[in-house]
């Protein structure tokens, strides 16, 4: 029972590191850093599932009838550059707010902001 | 070509928008984008004509047979949906030439309407399509679109904004997609149909109880449920005032909509309702968000961000409409997306006109407008009346049949909130009032005009929309009745 | 960890890492795909803005309690949610019983390619590739929309003397290597662009390799060249052209009287059809992704010399 479930498990820790990355640092790069750790953490989930043992990859080979599931592959290929479309704004949004405020911090952001209104 | 309608609907804006690319004057490229837009409203009303005469049309992408292909599924409540969107995306964009001229520099124009035909075609996508890992592609381009858009804004906080509706969204759709993984693994596929038939099945595991969770609090991030409504209201006031129109009256309403074609279609009505305590966690969680976000609405000193916060609330009411789970209740709920998506559009638009002339819409730059844009002020207030539910608006219909709905439950006490909640509308609206009409301008700024027309025949249809759908409420409750029955597996 | 550099890239080995993860979970285009972007451009990108905006982080947190509250709460819940999951690699669990299947065993009749994968994400699944080509679209122009630099007389020079002035000068053997890398780097592209239907590639992997290529050449070579060769406005419509491409084929199977992206009407037999039409479409995805690719580097570094 414990065997069969591990793999799962060390994803969910995998997300939640990235999780808390995501929420607790004030850093803008680092929330991205956060953000991306924990969508590739999602990847790997999706690709265990797909997983069967003793299969091989989904390419068709002659003598070979153990294929893993090919659909998660499909949709975590099309989940990455979705993953990588959001670093890139995201980075992109921290470089201006950069140029905007002279800093990265959420913090310093924050008090200009509530200084001017 | 009438067969192709469902894919022709995402289709159009979506190849339009590399199309527009290579438009660089920008009066051709508003052009095009109206025309695009155009073009997919006239899909979007045939669509409906025909589902509602015919029933439910069915559109498998590349010929492959669903489960194994993508398949379009168009039924009532997303053709209803497909109408609102595209409508007031239309009317949206008339005004845009006039309005972004004066709030994006010049070579970021044709930029500006590519991005915005791909947020467009992402809204569609999401509410047209039938399997469930499509619905998360189309949500991320509707989403990286709305967020640059946003960023255009000329105030710097407009890019703090993005920043965080971009943390925030992802989180949401990363949700999601875990949602959908845990719902794969249990049942093997992704077509929505096809999911609401295999699910019953394995309702009773802790997966499927997982992927319900992540799955809601995913889509009540993009709704802007209370709490989850943090990064909504800056996000709204320091877009450029065409994309808040624009966003204000469509984004959320396509989150409504996932939130109710998930539990409703997919999960099944007893499953969502009776496993889960979802109705009582809703009702709370919208009576609340009626009454906070509408008290901090009155505190607003930007009349951009008073509005944003009294989107908050109203999403409230939609959410206490759909957590009564009844026939009378879902309607409620369908017919104010509808309303309010009038009512917002008119209000943002309206106040892009301001934006227009003043340059900043502080509510202490209002002082006197009620006499120098004697027209646009008048829609501000039929807007603000429509949000309050004065009767002969369709604030009243959609309110209207929410109090039905509770009190046909026995909820009277809920009857009895919303009836207050509509009050604390009425002080933030007549703030408004009082300052735009009892004050005289302040000095310096004695020779403003009333805004170009570019501005009042958009505004003024959205109104008279507000005010012709508020005494004819026949095409929009016969279809809210329609799709909500269908929903609940009553035939009409 | 402080320096923002280390931490950029730790998260480029931990793409790597989680590559080499898949590859042992038999998902061979996946692993590619995380390896050129995960390791590869993601940290490239951070990089740059790192480059941009300072590499040192404050130490402040905020609300951490609340964080850790929030995270253990959704920790939990998937755990829960694992109890009732059928176990890892078990070959009965309905997600390999309901779909797939037919991928597997129905594939080669038809569309005719021994690469699962590519059937199912070209031809299954097209349109959700379509949708996957055109967030990528998406992001180029919001980057484009939020960085673009307007073209001033002047500055180019200025351009041309700062940016990789130091690289220009010194690094002699490295830039002798990239000249004869190059033109390697390109033809593997192409390879892996027009292979995909056999092996592991395809028209993702093939637009980054060879937007990579020319990254490389960038910074190597100073940004200014590099503009000289890849001209900007012919990359922007390369971007959308991709898209195009990938619609177009759809529409000329509507219009061919098939549906929208059916590929089986485009040639005389089906497969023959699919034959081309995946052909097309990964060209088309290609084309994009390459160019998004280029555009959101040029934009990024572009940014470095504002006054």
């Amino acid at each position: 029972m414990i065997l069969g479930l591990y793999n799962y498990w060390v994803v969910v820790v995998l997300m939640m590191i990235g999780f808390y990355i995501v929420i607790a640092h004030g850093n803008l790069i680092k929330k991205i850093v956060g953000l991306s750790i924990f969508q590739t953490a999602v990847f790997i989930f999706y690709i265990s599932i797909a997983k069967v043992d003793d299969a091989t990859a989904p390419i068709l080979e002659e003598g070979i009838s153990k294929y893993s599931n090919p659909l998660p592959h499909v949709l975590i290929l099309t989940a990455i550059v979705v993953g990588i479309a959001t670093v890139a704004l995201g980075l992109a949004l921290a470089v201006r707010l950069n140029e905007a405020y002279g800093s990265i911090e959420e913090e310093s952001i924050q008090n200009q902001d509530n200084q001017e209104c | 070509m009438l067969t192709h309608l469902p894919a022709l609907a995402v289709i159009i804006p979506l190849l339009s928008a590399p199309l527009c690319l290579f438009l660089r004057r920008p009066l051709l490229a508003w052009l095009f984008t109206v025309i695009a837009s155009g073009l997919t409203m006239l899909v979007s009303i045939t669509l409906l004509q025909q589902v509602m005469a015919s029933g439910t049309i069915v559109y498998e992408m590349g010929g492959w047979r669903p489960p194994w292909g993508i398949e379009y599924r168009v039924d009532r409540l997303n053709a209803y949906l497909l109408l609102i969107v595209t409508s007031i995306s239309t009317v949206v964009l008339l005004a845009a030439n006039t309005s972004i001229e004066k709030e994006i520099p010049r070579h970021r124009l044709t930029l500006f309407y590519v991005l915005y035909l791909l947020s467009l075609a992402g809204l569609l996508g999401v509410v047209t399509t039938g399997d469930a890992f499509n619905v998360f592609v189309f949500l991320e381009i509707s989403s990286l679109a709305a967020y640059s858009l946003i960023a255009l804004g000329e105030d710097r906080r407009a890019l703090w904004a993005a920043y965080q509706y971009l943390i925030m969204g992802t989180i949401g759709a990363t949700f999601i997609l875990i949602g959908i993984g845990l719902l794969y693994q249990m049942t093997g596929t992704l077509n929505m149909d096809d999911l609401s038939r295999r699910l019953p099945e394995v309702s009773q595991t802790r997966t499927v109880f997982a992927a319900f969770a992540f799955i809601i609090v995913g889509v009540c991030l993009k709704v802007a449920l209370f709490p989850l409504h943090r990064w909504l209201p800056n996000a709204y006031a320091y877009a450029p005032s065409i994309v808040t129109a624009f966003l204000a009256a469509t984004s959320t309403k396509v989150a409504v909509y996932l939130l109710i074609r998930f539990t409703f279609s997919i999960f099944g009505i007893s499953f969502s309702f009776t496993t889960v305590p979802l109705q009582t966690i809703f009702v709370i969680l919208g009576l609340t968000g009626i009454f906070a976000a509408s008290t901090t609405a009155i505190f607003q000193k930007n009349v951009k961000h008073l509005f944003a916060y009294s989107s908050v609330a109203q999403i409230g009411y939609m959410i206490v409409g759909y957590s009564i789970s009844t026939t009378m209740g879902l309607m409620a709920t369908l017919l104010h997306l509808f309303n309010h998506a009038l009512m917002k559009g008119a209000l943002f638009l309206a106040l892009g006109a301001v934006m227009y002339r003043i340059g900043s819409v502080r509510l202490e730059q209002f002082q006197g407008l009620g006499r120098q844009m004697p027209f646009t002020m008048a829609a501000i207030v039929a807007g603000g009346l429509s949000l309050i539910g004065v009767p002969l608006t369709v604030g009243f219909v959609s309110k209207w049949y929410l109090v039905l709905a509770a009190l046909e439950n026995g909820w009277w006490p809920v009857a009895v909130l919303i009836l207050l909640g509509s009050l604390l509308a009425i002080v933030y609206v007549w703030r408004i009032v009082e300052t735009a009409y009892f004050n005289e301008p302040p000095a310096g700024r004695e020779s403003i005009e009333e805004a170009p027309l570019g501005f009042l025949v958009p505004v003024w249809m959205l109104v008279s929309a507000n005010i012709y759908f508020g005494m004819d409420t026949r095409l929009s409750v016969q279809v809210a009745e329609a799709a909500s029955q269908a929903l609940f597996g009553v035939s009409p | 960890m402080r320096d923002l550099f280390a931490v950029i890239m730790m998260t480029g080995i931990f793409g790597l890492l989680s590559a080499s993860f898949f590859v042992a979970m038999d998902a061979v285009d996946v692993a590619f795909t995380e390896a050129s972007v995960g390791a590869g451009i993601a940290t490239l990108l951070m990089l740059t803005a790192v480059t941009l905006t300072g590499r040192s982080e404050d130490s402040e947190r905020h609300k951490p309690m609340w964080a850790l509250v929030v995270v253990f709460t959704t920790g939990g819940l998937l755990i829960y949610g694992t109890l009732d999951m059928p176990y890892f690699g078990f070959a009965e669990a309905p997600v390999h019983q309901h779909v797939a299947p037919r991928y597997i065993y129905d594939s080669m009749q038809e569309t005719g390619l021994p690469n699962i994968v590519t059937s199912v994400l070209a031809s299954y699944r097209g349109f959700d590739t379509l949708g996957e080509v055109v967030v990528i679209f998406t992001a180029g122009m919001g980057v484009l929309a939020l960085l673009r630099v307007e073209r001033r007389p002047g500055i180019d020079q200025i351009m041309a003397d700062s940016i990789f002035y130091l690289m220009h000068e010194r690094h002699l053997i490295l830039r002798i290597v990239t000249k004869m890398l190059l033109p390697f780097i390109l033809l593997f592209a192409l390879y892996v662009q027009f292979h995909g239907d056999f092996g592991p590639g395809g028209g993702f992997q093939a637009g980054v390799i060879f937007a990579a290529g020319i990254i490389l050449y960038a910074m190597v070579f100073g940004l200014n060249t590099a503009r000289y060769v890849v001209n900007r406005t012919f990359v922007r419509s390369l971007s959308a052209i991709g898209v195009l491409l990938y619609g177009g084929v759809g529409v000329v199977s509507m219009l061919l009287g098939g549906n929208f992206l059916d590929y089986d009407v485009l040639a005389d037999s089906p497969v023959a059809g699919q034959h081309l039409g995946i052909l097309l479409i990964e060209l088309g995805v290609g084309l994009t992704v390459a160019a998004v690719m280029v555009i959101i580097f040029f934009n990024f570094c572009g940014r470095r010399d504002l006054p």
